[in-house]
């Protein structure tokens, strides 16, 4: 050691060595990476599959990009810890089986509101609409921003073929079929999304808004488990 | 005793009308980019800091949300982007290009490729500036930008790359003082990192999906989320430390060899700490424990550093009375300690269940960008005006005045967040006696806090009046420069 680190020693040579040098501390760096990576995806029993996980339907798809899109992300987590605090708030906690078609996997860093992992089913359609449009009208003191816009801003569907394709070439089981029809999908889990809305008292014309890509993709979040259960 | 490995690389002080002896020429540098990454450092560093203070305001009172494109939300990444590649992104370059001039004696191998590097980055800041807010985003935290941009900031850095290989090339000093090391591990260790966690399929003009999803995607972000702190925001302000802070002191670097050791296990210790970030998630177990083993063995290296950068002050200290520069670097080399040996308390799973998901990390966050990164690149600047302007610095009450301001300000910033982070983790894991949630209610957990959030804020406003102190010095120190500054230039032996 003391060879190496003298002050006219070894690694003074490679001190003059730019090349050497370079390519010491490019090895130094894979390392790491590399060890820790590799078994994640090679060995399958580190993702353990979940039969009833399935992909997110086109509409719920259209929301989750929403979802990425106003970044709320930075403020909820989708990560359950096995806690027992966490168990009894908010459900069972998160597997590795459950984010497999997450792309990306969106579980956050920061609480600054709930967890969403299992927010699936815990509220009604339209108190989502309320909440996204002004979240103090459902939950006094929220410290939540509105999101009105997603009220009145027409759903998109254009590029949802352009994604499915994307997404079913990185591995997600889409197919060509569902690809094809997924405008049409879309739309029609959007109508009764919007039917069921206003049947409660909510606005009528929610059907072709943001909004119920939104509504959609949370009361997905964290069903599948309840699926298996079944 | 290490005299021999720092060279000043600047022997003249009449630059600007040298002419060489026989047998020898003159090398000039180019100066003229370091200005340039200068006044980018703090225009981009007053703006990053502002849109910080928007947000900070945003928590406490959400009436601040000003509509989708300046939602919380969507600003929360700019203002991240806007500090970590624009501020200090824009400080490391300028340090770089300044010192591996001197410490090779030769010039950047081309001003045309350093240039582009400036523009091209500058460009890419406004890009982000301009797309975060319209909602194109990866959803990914500190590698946000859709990839289109993605494709500009690794062509951007390859030119950054082969300028700065060449110009070691090309060097007229045989060997590389510590800064060049720090340097080469940063610029190879980022194009890796961010090429790794980019690699995803188009499905649209700012719309893509990683090639990785859930577990994976998440070991892979945090790969590069946690080595983004190493190699972006650690080891080039290393760098950075051991070329400025023994120039301001005018005492040799403390230990070579000490360097040589920290060096090598920071490089080589800092990649498998990642998982740390993931702690009790659905990435396995092993990979948690592995991350949280070498975040630990990390401790030691990082207080290298400190130890290297604060005893290269000894028999120095009492020069700290009159310069606001070593001041300055004093207090970002103790918060480069406290957030190192911080980092590791806080991967230990223990901790990592009650501060994960709280304020508290927010806090560590920013105890390391205020407190290391903003006054290493402070020290930095005021060190560097009056040499690149040829004139002295406008007011240096002003710069001291910026000092107590800054510090006030972060540890206001750091100690609110630290409270409100520990309150809001206890609260939510509170039992009564008949094994009921305390505060089922998380709204409960939320109020709490908001006076934190009001502290937090007043911090992060002092800490912004300060860089404010540095753009008004700045701004008059360059006003009373001579119309066109000379950039410094060495003779050498033909």
């Amino acid at each position: 050691m003391s060879k190496f680190i003298e002050t006219n020693g070894r690694h003074r040579t490679i001190e003059g060595w730019p090349l050497v040098f370079t390519i010491l501390t490019v090895l130094a760096v894979l390392v790491g990476g590399t060890v820790e990576f590799l078994p994640l995806v090679l060995m399958e029993g580190n993702i353990p599959v979940i039969s009833s996980v399935t992909p997110y339907t086109p509409l719920e798809l259209t929301g989750r990009d929403l979802y990425i899109r106003e970044g709320c992300v930075n403020c909820h987590s989708q990560m359950i810890r096995p806690f027992r605090d966490e168990l009894e708030r908010y459900g069972d906690y998160s597997k590795p089986g459950e984010s497999v078609y997450d792309r990306p996997f969106l579980w956050g860093s920061k609480r600054t509101g709930p967890d969403l992992a299992r927010v699936g089913g815990k509220y009604p359609d339209l108190w989502h609409v309320r909440h996204m449009e002004d979240p103090r009208s459902t939950s006094p003191n929220s410290i939540m921003p509105p999101y009105y816009w997603l009220l009145s801003r027409p759903l998109n569907l254009n590029s949802l073929e352009r994604k499915m394709k994307g997404l079913q070439r990185l591995g997600t089981p889409y197919t060509d079929e569902e690809i094809q029809g997924a405008a049409a999908d879309a739309e029609a889990q959007a109508q009764n999304l919007a039917r069921n809305i206003s049947a409660n008292g909510g606005p009528s014309d929610l059907a072709e808004k943001e909004i119920i890509a939104m509504v959609a993709y949370l009361q997905r979040l964290g069903t599948d488990l309840k699926k298996a259960t079944k | 005793m290490e005299k021999s490995t720092i060279s000043t690389g600047e022997n003249s002080s009449d630059a600007g009308t040298m002419t060489a002896p026989m047998g020898h020429q003159i090398v000039r540098y180019d100066d003229q980019v370091v200005r340039y990454f200068i006044i980018a450092t703090a225009i981009w560093g007053f703006v990053g800091m502002l849109v910080g203070a928007l947000i900070a305001l945003q928590l406490p009172f959400w009436q601040a949300n000003l509509g989708q494109y300046l939602s919380f939300g969507r600003l929360r990444p700019l203002h991240t982007n806007a500090v970590i590649f624009a501020f200090a992104g824009n400080a490391i370059f300028g340090a770089i290009y300044y010192s591996t001039q001197r410490l090779t004696k030769t010039r950047m191998f081309s001003d045309v490729m350093s240039r582009i590097h400036f523009w091209g980055w500058q460009f890419i800041i406004v890009s982000a500036a301009i797309t975060l807010p319209l909602g194109f985003t990866t959803g990914k935290e500190y590698a946000e930008l859709e990839w289109p941009v993605d494709i500009l900031i690794a062509i951007i850095w390859v030119i950054f790359a082969v300028n700065f290989f060449l110009t070691l090339k090309i060097r007229r000093e045989k060997h590389m003082y510590v800064a060049l090391w720090f340097y080469i591990a940063t610029i190879v260790t980022v194009a890796v990192l961010h090429i790794g966690n980019s690699l995803a399929i188009p499905v649209g003009l700012f719309k893509s999906y990683p090639i990785f999803a859930g577990v994976q995607d998440a070991f892979v972000q945090w790969w590069y989320g946690h080595n983004a702190v190493a190699f972006f925001l650690t080891t080039p302000f290393l760098g950075l430390m051991y070329y400025f802070l023994p120039k301001a002191a005018e005492r040799p670097v403390f230990s070579y060899r000490l360097s040589i050791v920290h060096f090598w296990s920071i490089v080589f210790l800092y990649i498998w700490a990642g998982p740390h970030h993931l702690a009790y998630t659905a990435v396995p177990e092993w990979a948690v424990t592995l991350g949280m083993v070498f975040s630990i063995m990390l401790w030691m290296p990082s207080w290298g550093g400190m130890i290297n950068g604060l005893f290269t002050l000894r028999g120095a200290w009492h020069k700290l009375r009159d310069s606001v520069v070593l001041k300055m670097y004093v207090i970002g080399i103790t918060f480069y300690g406290m957030s190192t040996f911080e980092g590791p308390l806080l991967s230990v799973k223990t901790v990592n269940a009650l501060s994960h998901y709280t304020d508290w990390t927010v806090g560590h966050a920013h105890a390391g960008a205020l407190g290391w990164n903003g006054f290493m690149t402070f020290g930095m600047i005021y060190w560097l005006l009056p040499r690149l302007w040829n004139t002295k610095l406008w007011s240096p009450r002003l710069a001291n005045t910026h000092f107590w301001v800054g510090t006030i300000g972060m540890l206001l910033y750091v100690m609110a967040l630290y409270s409100a982070g520990v309150t809001q983790g206890l609260m939510w894991r509170a039992f009564d006696d008949a094994g009921r949630l305390v505060y089922p209610d998380f709204m409960e957990t939320v109020i709490q806090i908001i006076p934190m959030y009001w502290v937090r804020l007043v911090g992060g406003l002092l800490y912004l009046t300060g860089m404010g102190m540095l753009g008004v010095n700045m701004i008059m120190t360059i006003r009373r420069a001579p119309e066109k500054p000379t950039d410094a230039a060495i003779t050498v032996a033909l």
